[in-house]
């Protein structure tokens, strides 16, 4: 199986390390991982932003660096779902069509496509876990607060396969952190006091490690929590699930 | 003032921002709880939305269906095709028995169409006798919630107001003092009135009678004792038969504020004896909006109100901080349909985090709404030039992956920080309360081709 690496701009830029441990972690489970080197980005700053058109180049050149994979995966459900529900906004050839059936978040690849049951991996912490919104209501990946059913979270569930760690429950189980693209800087008043209150509330439940699936979600968090000196570390879920030393 | 300075004005006082945030979500909370306890809660939520999707697909059949059937019962039927139509509608009504004051109860159309001042400019007292629109009527504010209109002040806040307008106590804030000084003042106001208008929660185009849903019962109280009531209501607020009640009078309060039902559910449906009752039936931008395929759904709200409840930005900025009427998810996905360029800046407060269509009874879609909006203000209405400017240049940077790699690796050498264009060219505005990530010395990219090629 050909699994093309999807590493979204602020992955390749600033946490290098999240796309070294996805890499490490399909390849653990039997993938033949190709890294495209002409990739940047899935385009969803500009769509979020209004301005849709602008995107379009960015989307075709997606397509362009994976459409020869059997699958496309990558360590971000924001940008997944993207590619996934937007790339209507170019022409639907065969190849667009394609990537869009066959581009899955790592959490969902691991579970839905290599149907792993167990995983090796340590993590002796006290973790909360950072839905984000897209994966939580656009990819449907967990059940949100709002509606009336059974309750299930994948990436809850693949974290479950770590020994060690240690769940804590946060007061509101999905409330958005507040990136929301350029929103982050827009609204900056309002984008700021939500990721505060987000940080609140994992620290009122013990979190020693904050984690989740995006890493724009995680990257405004751990910017409050730097500002604000506390002693709490942001760890993406690929890291954890990577990790097989009892330390991080 | 856009929504962004509001936002930033209202959160400057943050112990007030965590209680208002509070206050909204415990109704959220509520909310839950009532919805949890009844297991068919989603079948319930799709049967409304295809009613209301039936409704809107052969409206104008229903709207003759229904005014037929009113003017059976006795009924005086209006048509406005605007907010001034409605205006002018309801003035004539009043000046043709001579009333002099009007009591009004439940009603968000009204203030849609600014009939108060509109009255109030034509000789005529209108006294709002729902406690939280009276508060506010007193403080000449607007409403700050569709469901809680005063919902943006404190009880101390109330004490106030009511020591400064109706003569309590200095310094009272118990509510149920309160409470009891403004029903001894509406009751007067009750029983000096003319004239009563009242809103519409539902109206039924098989009997042409309609339900107003209330908690404190002024709607009864001001339709019963003054001999001429006036119903303002949307045109998209009909059903087709009695029974669909059963589904929306399920959903309406416990999705509104977690109560079973509301206290009163009063059905009108012909006038009392010796008594007088009107309908306008308004359109103001509703056939509009009916035409607009990717927004029609959203004339399919029943005014719960839950989407601001659930809102994080809502409950971080306040009802005041969105430049229409109603404010919030469904007020920014009704309001560039109203004047694009006034509200350009509502589709925009909001982080797309899905919430309001998640807890929308109606299952409108309104985040991918807001998403289209913002697609169409940023062709056409008021949106930054600076803003246009950045999203041209990321479009080409990122579909450039030479520049992109560049860009890149300059800010992250040379700074060391996140390159500028990542965070959309405003370092200040992400700095002002949270730190730029720290950048790694080499990306992925760079690692990768060190490591494995
Ligand atoms: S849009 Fe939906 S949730 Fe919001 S007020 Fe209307 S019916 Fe209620």
């Amino acid at each position: 199986m050909k699994v093309g690496l999807f590493v979204p701009c602020y992955i390749d830029q600033f946490y290098p390390q999240i796309a070294v441990a996805t890499l490490q972690l399909l390849e653990k489970h039997g993938c033949e991982v190709g890294f495209p080197l002409n990739q940047s980005c899935c385009g969803q700053p500009m769509a979020n932003s209004g301005c849709e058109s602008d995107s379009k180049a960015t989307a075709k050149l997606f397509v362009e660096n994976f459409k020869e994979f059997d699958y496309i995966v990558g360590a971000a459900p924001s940008c997944v779902g993207f590619v996934q529900e937007h790339y209507d906004i170019i022409p639907q050839t065969e190849e667009v069509k394609h990537v869009r059936e066959k581009i899955y978040d790592i959490t969902e690849f691991l579970l839905d496509i290599l149907k792993i049951e167990k995983i090796d991996a340590k993590f002796p912490y006290k973790v909360g876990l950072h839905q984000s919104c897209h994966a939580q209501r656009g990819m449907r990946m967990a059940q949100s607060s709002e509606i009336n059913g059974p309750a299930f979270s994948k990436q809850r569930q693949i974290l479950e396969m770590v020994e060690g760690l240690q769940f804590i429950e946060l007061d509101r189980t999905d409330e958005c952190c507040g990136f929301g693209g350029t929103f982050c800087v827009s609204e900056d008043a309002v984008s700021a006091k939500m990721g505060k209150d987000r940080v609140a509330d994992h620290e009122r439940n013990g979190a020693e490690v904050i984690t989740g699936g995006d890493v724009s979600c995680l990257m405004h968090l751990e910017g409050v929590i730097r500002r604000q000196n506390k002693n709490i570390k942001m760890v993406h879920l690929v890291e954890i699930l990577n990790n097989t030393s009892p330390t991080p | 003032m856009n929504h962004a300075q509001a936002a930033t004005q209202f959160i400057k006082d943050e112990a007030r921002t965590d209680w208002h945030d509070k206050a909204l979500w415990f109704v959220r909370y509520k909310r839950d709880i009532q919805t949890k306890k009844v297991p068919e809660w989603e079948q319930l939520r799709e049967l409304a939305s295809q009613i209301k999707a039936n409704v809107l697909s052969e409206l104008d059949s229903y709207l003759i269906q229904f005014e037929e059937n009113a003017l059976k019962n006795g009924v005086h039927v209006h048509w406005a095709k605007d907010a001034h139509e409605h205006n002018d509608i309801i003035l004539n009504i009043l000046k043709a028995k001579g009333v002099r004051k009007m009591v009004k109860s439940k009603s968000m159309l009204t203030e849609e169409c600014h009939l108060n001042p509109y009255l109030i400019q034509n000789g005529i007292d209108v006294i709002d006798t729902d406690l939280g629109e009276r508060i506010i009527q007193l403080r000449d504010e607007t409403p700050s919630h569709i469901v809680l209109p005063a919902i943006h002040l404190k009880k101390e806040d109330v004490g106030e107001t009511f020591y400064k307008y109706l003569g309590s106590e200095k310094g009272a804030s118990d509510p149920k003092y309160l409470t009891e000084v403004a029903r001894g003042h509406l009751r007067e106001q009750f029983l000096t009135a003319d004239a009563a208008l009242t809103g519409v929660n539902f109206a039924v185009a098989e009997t042409g009678g309609f339900v107003v849903c209330t908690n404190e019962g002024n709607a009864d109280l001001g339709a019963h004792l003054a001999p001429i009531h006036i119903a303002s209501m949307g045109m998209e607020k009909l059903i087709p038969r009695q029974s669909d009640l059963g589904v929306f009078l399920r959903l309406l309060a416990r999705n509104a504020t977690g109560q079973p039902i509301t206290t009163y559910s009063s059905h009108f449906l012909k006038p009392n004896n010796g008594q007088e009752m009107h309908i306008v039936i308004v359109d103001n931008g509703r056939s509009e909006q009916l035409g607009r395929e990717d927004f029609r759904k959203s004339l399919y709200c029943i005014r719960c109100g839950a989407c601001m409840n659930t809102c994080p930005v809502y409950r971080r900025s306040g009802g005041h901080s969105y430049s229409y009427t109603v404010p919030g998810p469904i007020g920014s996905i009704l309001s560039p349909g109203i004047d694009l360029k006034k509200h350009s800046s509502m589709p925009f407060a909001s982080t797309l985090c899905g919430s309001c269509t998640d807890v929308c009874p109606v299952k409108i879609d309104i985040h991918h709404q807001l998403y289209k909006w913002r697609q169409i203000i940023a062709k056409e209405g008021d949106f930054p030039l600076s803003k246009k400017i950045m999203m041209k240049v990321m479009g080409f940077m990122l579909s450039h992956p030479k520049f992109y790699r560049f860009a890149g690796k300059m800010a992250r050498t040379a700074l060391p920080i996140m390159p500028r264009f990542m965070l959309y060219n405003n370092l200040n505005a992400w700095g002002k309360e949270r730190e730029i990530p720290q950048a790694p010395k080499q990306s992925f990219r760079e690692w990768y081709l060190k490591n494995r090629e």
